[in-house]
């Protein structure tokens, strides 16, 4: 189709162009622009009407001037899909970034992505063993969850997002994920560490990269992880596979949702961010699951840096709002020297529950966990108690719990980043950590766990 | 004349601007070739605007706009229960046959099923004078729960023919003199209360085999309920546990916006799931609506009234509707997006000046009434709350919080130790006890509200004791004092904590809870005396028949064997004077 070319824009304010007087434009639909110099820039409509049209352009509007062509391509943003995607790195938009061939597009697939039906949706139950103990005990990780790490600047997070890559897999099974990765404004070097782990593992040849760095265009990110989704479900509901998507960072992606609401002078919700955030961010973190009547799925893992390392700080508060659960890293573990510093306590896994127990993981599990978390949770309280008043004035019971939260990080949290645990490794390990509580303290462990697994000297 | 085609003007997300069409407030129209589902919420002279149910992506100006000339409305009838709809009442499976495992758009779908005959069996007869309201007939609709077929609310007259038979619900199953038709399906707009005669008081507990709710912070039927939290905190779990062991007779749940796995979750749950009320199934009395974060969020801003009309449909068959909106939060937001469309004037927090207004008008259809036909029935509300930040400061929460009668507070801090339910005593309230302390003293024990003022005295004066704890260490304390920190670490580890996944100890009885405590007031009690005749504090609490009493609640037939426990903790207790 040759569409027509318009030199109606009228106002210019920063990612947007208003025009006036075209033909009928469609909501959603797709726009190339053609700067005076011939070069060009993509966009989308965000506002149609018969009077005015309102443009988002990705690449942003400099050097765009009112004697630029705007022209309207007849259809939503789509991305050619195909099982070549798999290998390949593209850039935010979608483009090939590693000098190959376009892709050969065996469909094309609307990025916005259509919502599963709830009642189609199957509820994700399998273990996915990390290797890692905190994660596996407390914070179980299961095939189809999406489960963010809220992190902060400075902190691990790509470390672990990447030991989580490398040895997360099924129990007792061979059954391998293909990640797809999505970077919105990480910094090269960032995106360098991700692209050489993923390279010496072998796991670049299994992925597919979706690339916006730090210096690419901001209101681009805003479609960065929409391809990456849309791949994912092609690769997983079209193609049998388990994907697992590493997005980084959400943080990034918000700011430029911040950015469009300002430049439409939108009535901002919290800390300026627009009000429609939670739906725009659920339109992404809910493309995650498994669906009746096909064997793929999508797991989804989201980095996130909280500003000022604050939870209630919108992105990760309307985030943590619609995933299932989050994994949270602390600085002050961090700074303890502890990797992974994963603070346990505001951590969670919503789905956890259904999926740990005997015929999954071990029957002692879920009572482990309950115990572990709770014992760690008033040793953490104590130490702060114990700064004021000194170890003395703790009864037995208090200062038991006292040590345990330090036995805690040290044995049970901390481990090598090449260092991959069975499930039954660290529920053992907990059994053998506990030991230092008396066993009348352990209320949350039963009678019969503790005569089969107990580690208690008499 | 009027005109009942124009055409769109302008797309903005869900907002559709539409011009040279005469539409009325709330009127349904078709928007664009595809003809989505909108409902006009704004009129400006020649311009309409339509909140659009369906994605508006690649819809122009010019497409064109029908008006149909019905509000939005539900149908209501046999059909209605085990459902699960999305917010515009379109059934779920239905859409799944229809579009595959995502949901496209453009699809109508009816809420009941027109075709399937149900077993009608007349009450009434010919002669008989009937009013709206007035029931004329049954249907087995599920194991549990037979639904009441009710003359329309506006009709009345003396019945000329019905039969009993196989029908389907939009045959007609009763004529009246006057040639008015009735069928077992009714339409009813959402947006408008059903009428009754007159609401009562409420004088009877919901009562939900959750300690903390039903002993210290009782709900009435018929009461409405907020339970804001910050994510994590427990709201969905709460509102699940509600909706399986709650004693209402049946139950309309809403997932406003939330995820789509949680609603799977209830799906693939209740079927299997007992309702310990009745023994049956508890599919068997639910309706579900699912209009999940990712869908329309016009669609999500109906939902809520969509559910709170099929609730008040049951309620006037003489029902105990419980509803819980998962998360009120959602909807408000799903208001603010839509009003911001509108460029209205915003207030607080961008939310719409109208927001208290319409979270009070919801609220106020909660409540026990006396029906149309004279009968008693309720609908209780349970409205989650998400505030941002979990600080509940905000428009919401604060325009929730003015209306219920009952505020069940999550607290971060405590999810964070694991303390489920995550409920802060010490701020959360119920108005209610006055009006229910009767329904305890009744059915329960004649000390019942005495015995709940002492609980809740321990664990107000724990939490004083706690901070002189925080700044000399619990060994500086008096030793009675050091003893009501532990009665008071009993009541929050025995008596408050309840894992809503314990196969078990999920559900307790309200006699269970009594009996619970009652005995960790006569641990109390036997304390002090032990103590009094020289017993030592950390041989008292240390007794293993406590520790056992404790942990037996976890096994079945708790309510049976505690007596048993109590006496043996007694015994040992007394044995720790002697030890001395
Ligand atoms: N009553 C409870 N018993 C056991 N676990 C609970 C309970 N309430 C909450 N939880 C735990 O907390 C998690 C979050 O609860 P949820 O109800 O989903 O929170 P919210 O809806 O407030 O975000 C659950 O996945 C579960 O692990
Ligand atoms: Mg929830």
């Amino acid at each position: 189709m040759t569409s027509k070319e318009y030199k109606t824009i009228t106002d210019i304010k920063g990612p947007l162009v208003f025009l006036e007087k075209t033909e009928p434009v469609a909501y959603g639909e797709i726009v190339t622009i053609r700067l005076s110099d011939g070069s060009m820039k993509n966009g989308q409509v965000l506002d149609t009407s018969d009077d005015a049209v309102i443009v988002q352009v990705f690449e942003g509007t400099e050097a765009i001037d009112r004697q630029a062509g705007v022209k309207f391509l007849g259809d939503v943003f789509k991305l050619p899909v195909s099982r070549d995607l798999v290998g390949r790195i593209l850039d935010g938009a979608g483009r090939p970034r590693d000098g190959g061939p376009d892709i050969v597009a065996e469909e094309k697939a609307d990025i916005i992505g259509a919502a599963i039906n709830p009642y189609s949706r199957q509820s994700p139950h399998d273990f996915i063993q990390t290797g890692v103990s905190a994660i596996d005990c407390c914070t179980t990780l299961v095939r189809g969850q999406k489960l963010p790490i809220f992190s902060a600047s400075g902190l691990p997070h790509n470390d672990i997002a990447l030991q989580i890559a490398r040895q997360a897999k099924l129990k007792d099974s061979d059954e391998e994920f293909i990640v797809v990765f999505c970077a919105m404004g990480i910094t090269a070097e960032e995106y360098n560490f991700f692209r050489t782990d993923l390279e010496r593992t072998g796991a670049l040849e299994n992925a597919v990269l979706f690339v916006n760095l730090a210096d690419d265009p901001a209101v681009e990110r805003l479609i960065t992880p929409r391809l990456a989704l849309t791949a994912a479900e092609y690769l997983a509901f079209e193609h049998d596979y388990h994907v697992l998507v590493i997005y980084t960072d959400m943080t990034n992606y918000c700011d430029s949702l911040r950015q469009i609401g300002a430049a439409r002078e939108e009535v901002p919700g919290r800390r300026g961010y627009p009000g429609y955030m939670y739906t725009d961010l659920a339109m992404l973190y809910e493309r995650a699951g498994i669906v009746k009547g096909k064997k793929g799925s999508i797991t989804q893992f989201p980095i996130l840096t909280m500003p000022g390392d604050d939870i209630t700080h919108p992105i990760p508060d309307l985030s943590g709002y619609i995933t299932e659960g989050q994994i949270v890293i602390s600085r002050e573990l961090h700074q303890a020297g502890i990797y992974p510093p994963i603070n346990v306590l505001p951590s969670l896994s919503r789905l956890m529950g259904g999926c740990i127990g005997e015929k999954t993981t071990r029957d002692d599990h879920k009572k482990v966990s309950d115990q572990m978390y709770a014992a760690y949770a008033e040793g953490r309280e104590l130490r702060g108690l114990v700064a004021i008043v000194g170890e003395d004035a703790l009864n037995e019971r208090d200062l038991q719990l006292l040590k345990f939260s330090d036995i805690f990080e040290d044995k049970f949290l901390r481990q090598d980043r090449d260092e991959d645990r069975t499930i039954d490794e660290t529920l053992d390990l907990c059994w053998n950590l506990m030991s230092s509580i008396d066993e009348k303290y352990l209320v949350r462990l039963d009678r019969e766990l503790i005569d089969k697994y107990g580690q208690h000297t008499e | 004349m009027s005109n009942n085609e124009g055409v769109i003007y302008r797309i903005s997300g869900p907002v559709v601007t539409a011009t040279g069409i005469d539409a009325r407030m709330y009127e349904v129209v078709r928007v664009g070739h595809e003809k989505l589902m909108g409902e006009v919420i704004e009129i400006h002279g020649e311009q309409s605007v339509i909140q659009v149910y369906e994605d508006t992506s690649g819809i122009r100006p010019g497409e064109p706009v029908l008006s149909t000339g019905q509000t939005l409305s539900v149908q209501l009838g046999p059909g209605l229960l085990t459902s699960i709809y999305d917010g515009i009442q379109r059934p779920l499976q239905t859409l799944e046959e229809v579009m595959g495992v995502f949901i496209t758009r453009g699809v109508d779908a009816d809420g009941l099923d027109l075709e399937k005959k149900w077993d009608f069996v007349a009450t009434a007869s010919a002669g008989d004078e009937v009013v709206g309201g007035q029931i004329i007939g049954t249907v087995q609709e599920t194991e549990t729960i037979t639904h009441k077929i009710m003359v329309p609310p506006k009709a009345s007259g003396t019945i000329k023919n019905i039969d009993s038979g196989e029908f389907t619900v939009t045959e007609t199953v009763c004529t009246l003199d006057d040639g008015t038709e009735i069928q077992m399906m009714q339409e009813w707009p959402v947006r408008h209360p059903r009428p009754y005669t007159q609401k009562y008081a409420p004088d009877t507990p919901l009562v939900t085999g959750m300690r903390i709710l039903d002993f210290l912070f009782p709900l009435a039927k018929g009461g409405a309920a907020g339970i804001p939290g910050p994510f994590g905190s427990g709201k969905t779990v709460t509102q699940q546990s509600l909706a399986k062991y709650s004693d209402a007779q049946l139950v309309v749940y809403i997932g406003c916006g939330e995820r789509g796995n949680e609603m799977t979750e209830v799906l693939d749950e209740f079927p299997g799931l007992i309702d310990p009320n009745t023994g049956k199934p508890l599919m068997n009395r639910t309706v579900m609506i699912a209009n999940t974060s990712n869908m329309p969020v016009a669609a999500r801003e109906a939902s809520v009234y969509t559910g709170i009309t099929i609730a008040e449909y049951f309620r006037d068959q003489g029902y105990d509707v419980a509803l819980m909106a998962d998360s009120t939060s959602r909807w408000a937001e799903a208001m603010r997006e839509i009003s911001s469309r509108l460029e209205e004037m915003p207030g607080e927090e961008g939310y719409p000046a109208y927001l208290s207004s319409r979270l009070a008008e919801f609220y106020e259809r909660a409540g026990r009434v006396e029906t149309l036909n004279g009968d008693d029935g309720s609908v209780t509300v349970i409205g989650a709350v998400s505030p941002p930040g979990g600080d509940i400061s905000e428009p919401v929460s604060q325009g929730t919080l003015r209306i219920v009668k009952v505020f069940w507070g999550l607290d971060a801090g405590l999810a964070r130790k694991r303390h489920f339910p995550a409920i802060n005593w010490l701020n959360s309230y119920s108005l209610y006890p006055q009006s229910l302390n009767q329904w305890f003293r009744d059915n329960i024990a004649s000390d019942f509200p005495e015995v709940r003022t002492e609980i809740s005295a321990l664990l107000k004066v724990e939490a004083e004791l706690q901070e002189i704890v925080q700044l000399v260490g619990s060994d500086a304390l008096p030793i009675d004092q050091q003893l009501t920190l532990e009665v008071a670490r009993m009541i929050r580890e025995y008596f408050l904590q309840q894992n809503g996944f314990d196969p078990v100890d999920a559900y307790s009885g309200v006699e269970q809870q009594y009996a619970m405590a009652k005995a960790i007031l006569t641990f109390q009690d036997e304390a002090k005396k032990a103590m009094a005749a020289g017993a030592r504090l950390q041989d008292v609490v240390n007794v293993p028949a406590r520790t056992e009493l404790m942990r037996a609640r976890f096994a079945e037939g708790y309510l049976e064997s505690i007596g048993g426990l109590v006496d043996d903790m007694v015994g040992e207790i007394t044995g720790t004077v002697e030890a001395n």
